[in-house]
Formats: C-alpha cells, sequence, structure tokens
C-alpha cells in the first residue's frame, strides 16, 4: 500500500470517528430548554408535539464506548492504513499458527503408522477408523458411504478390482489416479458389430442371448477385444480392462447399458488424489479401502 | 452551528451531509481497493476463462449456484482441511462479478475444479441423489438437452475485456463456434473443473 493510500485510509478513518465524537458531543444538550422539561417546543403536528430533552444517558453512554471500542480496536489490530496494529495480527499469520498447532498435535498420531504396510493398517482399529473418517470425507461422493459405490463409480467393498487390489495398488490409484480407456466403437464394427459383440459379452457372464448373434460378435470380439479384455474376457488389471465373465457391472448389465457402453466407449476417471491429499492420510484411506474387501 | 431546525427544514442540505456521512465507510474500505496490488494484479499463473467455462460461468449464475455455494475458503484450518488453500483476492482480478456468496447451503466451490471427475459432475447434476443420497441439491436436467448458439458468447467477453479481462481479438473472433452446440452441461462442468485449480496445497 503506497503513503498516500495509508494516509488516505488513516485520515477518513480518524475523521469519521471524531466526526461522531463531536456530533454527539455537541447534541447532547438541549437546544433551548438546557435542561430537562416537559415543557415542547411550540411545535406540533396533528396533535404531536415535540420535546428538546438532552440524549438519554444511557443511549450517550452507550455511544461513548462504541467511540472507545473503535480506538482501542485501531491501536491494537491493522486498520489504520499500513499501521500494523499493536498485536501483529494478520488472518495469515492465525490460520499458520492453527496449522502448526494442529501439525504438532496430529503428526504424531500419522506417525505412528507410516512404518505399518496399508494391509496392516486394515487390521489395527485406530488406524482403520482414521482411514474410514477421511474416507468419507473425501472419497464417498464417489464410491459412497461404506465405499458401495454407485452407478459409474466402482464398489470398493466387492473383491472386483479394475486395477488390483493389492494394498500398494489401492495406494497407487488414489495418489496418481485413473482414467479408464474404452475407445467408442461403434464407428468402428457398425450398429450390428456392437449388437452381436454385447450379445456375446453378455454370453460370457451366462446371459441368455441369441445364438447366431454372439457367434457372429465372437468373431469381432477376437479381433478387436482381446488385446484388453483377454481372450477369455477375463479382463486386465494392468490396463484397467474390466472381467465381463463375471456379474459385476460398472456401468449395467441390461443388454442396452452393455451396448452403450461399446458404442460410445467408456472413460471412467478418477481424479488424481496425490496433490490434494497428504501421504500420511493416504496411506490410511488405503488401507481402509484395503479392509473393506478383506 | 446549524440548528436541528434548519436541517429538517432544508432536504438539500439534508441529503448532502447523510451522504458525507455514508460515504466514509465506503471511502476508506472499498476505494482503496481498486488501487492495491492484491487486488487488481493476478495471481501467477491466473488464466481468463475459454468461451465454453464462460458459458457454464453464466449458467452458474442463471440457476443461482452462488446462492447456497461460496466460492471463498477463508484462512481457518477448519475450511482448509477440507477445500484446501485458503482464497486469496488475486484470484478474482477477472471475475466480473465476483461469485464469493455468502451461505454455504451446500459446500463451498471455490477449489472444487479436479475434485471430481466430469462424469461424477454430470451424474450429479443431472440427479445429485444418483451418488449422494442425503443430499438436498436440486437436479438440474434440462442442462443436458438445452443447447448453447453462442450468438452473444462474443459480446460478453468484449464487454468483460472493456472492465479489464484480457480476451485476446482471436480467442473472441473464434468463441461463437466454439460454444454452438455444445450442451449446458458440458459448458458448467468446464467452468467447475477449472474453479480454484491456480493454487494448491496438500491437505
Amino acid at each position: 500500500m503506497t503513503s498516500f493510500w495509508s494516509f488516505w485510509i488513516s485520515a477518513i478513518t480518524i475523521a469519521v470517528i471524531l466526526g461522531c465524537l463531536i456530533l454527539v458531543l455537541r447534541t447532547r444538550k438541549s437546544e433551548v430548554f438546557k435542561e430537562t422539561t416537559t415543557e415542547t417546543m411550540d411545535h406540533a403536528f396533528d396533535g404531536i408535539e415535540e420535546l428538546d430533552n438532552p440524549l438519554p444517558r444511557w443511549w450517550f453512554n452507550m455511544f461513548m464506548i462504541t467511540i472507545v471500542f473503535g480506538v482501542v480496536y485501531l491501536f491494537l489490530y491493522p486498520g489504520l492504513g499500513t499501521y500494523k496494529g499493536y498485536l501483529n495480527w494478520t488472518s495469515y499469520n492465525q490460520w499458520e499458527e492453527e496449522m502448526a498447532h494442529a501439525d504438532e498435535h496430529y503428526k504424531p498420531v500419522f506417525a505412528q503408522f507410516t512404518n505399518l504396510g496399508v494391509e496392516e493398517i486394515a487390521g489395527n482399529d485406530d488406524a482403520r477408523l482414521m482411514g474410514q473418517r477421511m474416507f468419507n470425507n473425501n472419497c464417498a461422493v464417489c464410491h459412497g458411504q461404506g465405499g458401495a459405490g454407485a452407478y459409474g463409480f466402482p464398489n470398493l467393498s466387492d473383491s472386483d478390482w479394475l486395477y488390483g487390489g493389492a494394498g500398494e495398488t489401492i495406494k497407487a490409484s488414489i495418489t496418481n489416479g485413473r482414467t479408464g480407456a474404452m475407445p467408442p466403437w461403434g464407428p468402428i464394427i457398425g450398429e450390428d458389430g456392437v449388437r452381436n459383440v454385447t450379445s456375446y459379452v453378455l454370453s460370457l457372464s451366462g446371459q441368455e442371448v441369441d445364438a447366431k448373434a454372439t457367434a457372429q460378435g465372437k468373431t469381432t470380439y477376437q479381433a478387436m477385444c482381446v488385446a484388453c479384455h483377454g481372450v477369455d474376457g477375463k479382463g486386465n488389471q494392468m490396463l484397467g480392462a474390466p472381467n465381463l465373465t463375471d456379474n459385476t457391472w460398472l456401468y449395467g448389465s441390461s443388454f442396452e447399458k452393455v451396448a452403450h457402453s461399446i458404442r460410445q466407449g467408456r472413460n471412467g476417471v478418477m481424479p488424481a488424489h496425490g496433490a490434494l491429499l497428504s501421504e500420511d492420510k493416504i496411506h490410511l484411506i488405503s488401507g481402509y479401502v484395503y479392509s473393506l474387501s478383506n | 452551528m446549524i440548528k436541528h431546525e434548519t436541517i429538517e427544514k432544508n432536504i438539500s442540505l439534508m441529503i448532502l451531509l447523510i451522504v458525507i456521512v455514508i460515504s466514509g465507510g465506503g471511502l476508506a474500505e472499498i476505494v482503496p481497493l481498486f488501487f492495491q496490488k492484491e487486488t487488481t494484479v493476478p495471481v501467477e499463473g491466473l488464466r481468463v476463462l475459454t468461451p465454453l467455462e464462460l458459458e457454464g460461468r453464466d449458467i452458474y449464475i442463471r440457476e443461482g449456484c452462488n446462492v447456497c455455494h461460496t466460492q471463498q475458503i477463508r484462512p481457518f484450518r477448519a475450511e482448509t482441511e477440507r477445500y484446501g488453500h485458503y482464497s486469496v483476492a488475486g484470484e478474482f482480478v477477472y471475475d466480473h462479478p465476483f461469485l464469493w456468496g455468502s451461505k454455504r447451503t451446500g459446500p463451498d466451490l471455490a477449489r472444487v475444479g479436479g475434485r471430481y471427475s466430469d462424469d461424477w459432475h454430470r451424474a450429479h447434476l443431472y440427479n445429485p441423489r444418483d451418488v449422494v443420497p442425503e443430499s438436498i441439491m436440486p437436479s438440474y436436467p434440462w442442462l443436458f438437452s438445452d443447447k448453447l448458439d453462442g450468438e452473444v458468447t462474443p459480446k460478453k467477453m468484449e464487454a468483460l475485456r472493456m472492465v479489464g479481462v484480457p480476451f485476446t481479438d482471436e480467442a473472441i473472433a473464434n468463441a461463437e463456434a466454439e460454444v454452438q452446440g455444445k450442451t449446458e452441461i458440458t459448458a458448467l462442468v468446464a467452468y467447475l473443473q477449472q474453479l480454484g485449480t491456480v493454487m494448491s496445497n496438500r491437505r
């Protein structure tokens, strides 16, 4: 802040306070009678007459108290331009103190678990409960309370994993995020191709489908889909390609839903949390997630 | 000394005195902010919105998101732990008008960008209960069918440029084509996904 603006702010602030003080002092006494009286000022309107009594003492005192409060406040806190205030207070300093205080208290709490593996955290009641609370605050919005998931957001409480359910793999998924890479096949294999492959995919998990379409779909599947989903349709956790032979469906198991996934592709995103949450916290959350299915 | 009677019976004088009295606060508290580095210089890395994000911002305003969601993280640990780095004035230099809000019926959105996937935002805006069962947020299904025509997008950008948002001529020239035919949800999600991403810290 330049000295001009510092002076500007200080001058106006002080002038306003002084102005209030002068105004309240000058108008304290009666103008006409100089003391309390029941006589009126010959000024009547609709039968209402005007008295001219001094300000009530309690009202005057309250006004003076606010002025004194203002002066004390401006002495202690930054209010007058670049003057920092006797207490040297800033909202940022206050925040830093708060954070330092919290670090001092909570760092040791987290530190006792840093040497445990993710799997061990799942078995440690204290650590797992801490992880649960942080999961509910940060993850439950997509994955649901208890990790039950929702349409399009993986269930974390079953043992079916897109990218793998080992402790360190879960931790990597949270830290670095994941991006699904199912391309849209509609333009490549055409609508008939989509419906045939859908039939074949549904047959893998034992659904009743048209046998002829399934046979045709199998040929297309083996040309286009095996690279990620595998010859047997069991998927590939290195690529996050789901297992098509079980009955766990992220985007629904009906013919139309599966056809839609094949036609339009799917690119579910797990945002990376490495830049948002500290390692200590991710460590405990990983342990909790691991515990959900183990 | 002016008597009460003089002021009470002279309305012009009374107006003048009232204006003088109430301008004290504005002159000391508001006017200097137009000339401070903290409030007029953008924080490092701050960029202007793309035309699509700008349209998203207008949808955010139209639907009244700012009535229930704030966009300002105060420097308290309770807030920075939940939402991320506290907001600073330099982040809002290109914001006209500010959408800080004043009431949190829903959570603060100042740093919601990148926090959730695009798919999540779409699912959530279509029907919040689908992903957050206890949510009381309204559904916004029309955002998925209503399309933008982009007709006035360049005009909006020119108006914002007049108040100091540095849109390039090129950006304005391409704006209409860029947003034309896009759904409103695409624009709104694009706007949400950039919110607060200029600053970050680990919680």
